[in-house]
């Protein structure tokens, strides 16, 4: 059989193929977009041409509340006051305290889960652990009673309490990251008299910066997803995150005629900070993925 | 490392995980034991529980609800993740023989950094039955308008497929990046020996990536066992409760109607459900692992 003879139509067939997909994985993305810089006026007669006949900024400005509730009324909007610029920050706050803190506390624990030596730690870690086993909704409902008898419901407090001084997953992965540390450095300056807080702040984090950036890296980016936790207690509009205010702005946009325009540049603004992400971080994201999926 | 280090870790070392050990007593311990007491009570939020013993679990059993919620997730479940894994497997082989671009690889992952709750309104758009782009499609190529929230029979059908459009990248990086860490001189060899592509994958790929796919196939299906989000923006559980799944009845009972006994002890069946699935998986995992070598 000739091999080269064979795998050219095949070749050609499956780039095809990667191509369709990757078309099929962008388009929606492209729709949004095009849906967003239409005016809401237009939208019934010229909804299946690929770009807008006057494309317009304005369903952003409304949504982000740059109008005046008359001028997002004559756009499209229901009259409900929309404040995306708010919902934005809350969420850049929400994922930057969560993905900041649990970071930093969770890696003290794992160094202190490879490295240091105390009575109990093993036990200690095992039962950690064990909670990967538990779905959330187990502690949600709970979790959401001790939150409320806390007085902490509409709080930034009760919204990043659960998460942000640990997930077991951070511990467990960044635990084994410090097992496969080479000992010789630390040994090192365990002889210039470094004692473990020294070890771990100037020995072990610098060399660490890989796993450490994948692990925020991840938990930004399900902190930024986060919905469900967030409606239940930051409904409020003072806290209110970009999923949930979303879910609200769906809810209050009339059932038979949705503002659709709204609607997707609302959604373009939900993506825009993840988007950056991925393009000032891209190599280390898809890199990631296989540090914490293959093992 | 002499006794001196020995001596010291003892408070040191509590110090490191006590702020972990803190989070983990109040807000997964402490409510993992407190859901297991409200699900043995009858609680709506106001007053105090009162214990039922078990009440709430018999009721559970014998409610219709609840199974057609199961079942519905079991659909789900099936459709999402048959679709995803095998969509994800052939693209990531496809991938494997074909680039290791960075940039393809960054644009498959686009779909995973966005909220479920932007995917769910970004759908609803789209196949929405007057002005969605889908329909225009649909009708393009003379075929009918199609209610795909509206209809009991394409609700579940358009969510499996949303999630599967939103995952399916994400999981093929996973495949992607075991395929990867398969040795490279297979591949030579059995080009010298001229097998064909798809022999390469039936025999070499396929078996030496199982470990991996197994693991990916558990983590998914737990996720996928757990569809709340797009359900929650896009049909409420409906029509009727075409669509309501496990999360969703579990949500509605606490929220809705303040069953709180009653929503808890829905949880301790799912994580009971969901931890069976996880050990049967883990064991096919370590089972399969020794034949191959």
């Amino acid at each position: 059989m000739n091999s080269s003879q064979r795998l050219r139509p095949g070749r050609i067939l499956a780039w095809v193929f990667l191509a369709v997909f990757l078309l099929v994985t962008i388009f929606p993305f492209y729709w949004m977009i095009r849906t967003a810089i239409t005016p809401a006026a237009d939208l019934y007669h010229d909804s299946g041409s690929l770009l807008p006949d006057q494309p317009t900024l304005i369903n952003f400005a409304r949504v982000l509340g740059l109008t005046s509730e008359a001028e997002a009324r004559a756009a499209g909007g229901s009259g409900a006051h929309l404040d995306f610029s708010r919902y934005l920050l809350n969420s850049v706050i929400y994922c930057g305290l969560i993905a900041g803190v649990q970071t930093l506390l969770c890696s003290m624990a794992g160094y202190a889960f490879a490295r240091l030596r105390f009575p109990g730690r093993d036990l200690t870690f095992t039962l950690l652990v064990s909670a990967l086993m538990v779905p959330p909704i187990f502690t949600l409902l709970p979790n959401f009673i001790l939150v409320k008898e806390l007085g902490w419901i509409n709080t930034m407090a009760g919204m990043v309490a659960p998460t942000i001084l640990m997930t077991p997953f951070a511990v467990f992965f960044l635990r084994q990251f410090f097992l496969s540390l080479p000992r010789e450095v630390e040994e090192a300056a365990i002889l210039d008299g470094a004692g473990p807080w020294g070890l771990f702040w100037r020995v072990a984090l610098p060399m660490s910066r890989g796993p450490l950036i994948t692990i925020g890296l991840t938990t930004t980016v399900w902190a930024w997803k986060d919905f469900l936790w967030p409606l239940l207690v930051g409904r409020g509009e003072e806290h209110r995150l970009v999923t949930v205010a979303l879910g609200v702005f769906l809810q209050q946009s009339p059932n038979t005629q949705p503002d659709w325009t709204g609607l997707m540049a609302a959604s373009t603004l939900s993506v825009l900070p993840v988007l950056l992400l991925l393009v000032l971080l891209g190599r280390r994201l898809v890199q990631s993925l296989s540090f914490t999926g293959g093992k | 490392m002499g006794q001196l280090r020995q001596r010291d870790d003892r408070r040191v070392g509590w110090l490191f995980v006590a702020p972990v050990l803190v989070g983990f007593a109040v807000f997964y311990a402490y409510p993992a034991a407190r859901g297991v007491w409200y699900s043995l009570t009858d609680y709506t939020m106001l007053g105090t529980p009162s214990f039922v013993g078990a009440g709430n679990y018999t009721d559970l059993l014998a409610d219709r609800q609840f199974w057609s919620s199961m079942l519905v997730t079991a659909y789900y479940v099936v459709l999402n993740i048959a679709s995803q894994t095998v969509l994800a497997i052939v693209v990531a082989g496809l991938m494997h023989r074909l680039t290791r671009s960075v940039v393809l690889r960054a644009t498959l992952l686009l779909p995973w950094l966005v909220p479920n709750v932007t995917i769910g309104l970004l759908w609803m758009w789209l196949l929405d039955t007057n002005l969605g782009f889908v329909n225009h499609l649909l009708h393009a190529v003379g075929l009918g308008t199609v209610g795909f929230f509206t209809d009991a029979n394409w609700a579940m059908p358009a969510i499996a497929g949303i999630n599967t459009w939103a995952y399916t990248g994400y999981t093929a990086l996973l495949l992607y990046a075991g395929m990867l860490q398969i040795p490279q001189h297979l591949y030579e060899s059995a080009a010298i020996d001229g097998a064909g592509e798809l022999r390469i994958f039936a025999r070499i790929t396929l078996p030496l990536l199982r470990p991996v796919l197994a693991l990916v196939l558990v983590v998914s299906l737990i996720g996928s066992f757990q569809i709340f989000d797009t359900v929650a923006v896009t049909t409420k559980g409906g029509p009727v409760s075409a669509t309501r799944v496990i999360y969703f009845f579990i949500y509605q009972q606490a929220f809705s109607y303040f069953h709180m006994g009653y929503a808890a002890a829905a949880a301790v069946f799912l994580a009971l459900v969901l931890g069976v699935f996880t050990f049967a998986q883990l064991r096919l995992l370590r089972a399969s692992n020794s034949d191959l070598a």
